[in-house]
């Protein structure tokens, strides 16, 4: 079972899909990365060699941003809208749509579960 | 999308001189504005900017982590004072 930055340990699967479960790393970055190190991209993730794991482990760590430090840059990016009290923060602070989506309706993923208001026709705008 | 860079950031010209100004004079007097869609540029950190807000001039302090954005990011047009409540009916 090859482990690539700690605890990131993707089994039995292609090499270009098992390297997509790492944060920060989406099938074009897998792909960069198999070329890069000179895998094959198709070959199963727990067929590689030691040396091959080395050297995506050795690529990932020189030029890309990934796992914890990539989380990290992302909530302090945030943090810093928050901070400056700029609308875009605003919006974070209140666990709203940041980009101007409706809130009429939807923008579930932001708001959470619906919180149901009596005396309400339909389920219009809630909060 | 974001703006070309051949034309550079949006930086009211107006409010740019007067910034200039101030600089050159050393002083920090708040600037009344309207111009919401001005890029703030690192001449303006330290400088406070009363921008409009459609109804009142906000006070907005500029640091330097605000550069980059612009002036009417920091001066909300909408009040939400909440929904319902019992008080109210």
């Amino acid at each position: 079972m090859p482990r690539l930055l700690g605890v990131d340990i993707p089994p039995d699967r292609q090499t270009v899909i098992s390297l997509t479960y790492l944060y920060g790393v989406g099938p074009q970055t897998a792909r960069e990365l198999c070329h890069k190190a000179g895998i094959d991209p198709t070959v199963r993730a727990r067929e590689l060699g030691e040396d091959e794991v080395a050297r995506l482990a050795a690529l990932l760590d020189k030029d890309y941003i990934v796992e914890g430090q990539l989380r990290r840059q992302v909530s302090q990016n945030i943090s810093r809208l928050r901070d400056i009290a700029c609308y875009r923060g605003i919006r974070h602070r209140r666990g709203l749509p940041v980009r101007g989506q409706r809130t009429r309706t939807n923008a579930r993923t932001r708001k959470g579960p619906k919180k149901t208001v009596a005396g309400k026709k339909g389920v219009k705008d809630l909060r | 999308m974001s703006r070309s860079l051949k034309k550079g950031p949006y930086v009211v010209p107006s409010v740019y001189r007067k910034v200039d100004a101030l600089n050159n004079r050393g002083s920090k007097e708040p600037i009344t504005t309207w111009a919401r869609a001005c890029t703030i540029v690192p001449e303006f950190v330290g400088h406070t900017f009363m921008v409009h807000n459609g109804k009142v001039h906000v006070k907005v302090f500029v640091t330097e982590d605000m550069v980059g954005h612009k002036l009417g990011e920091f001066s909300p047009t909408r009040t939400f004072r909440g929904h319902g409540g019992k008080s109210k009916k």
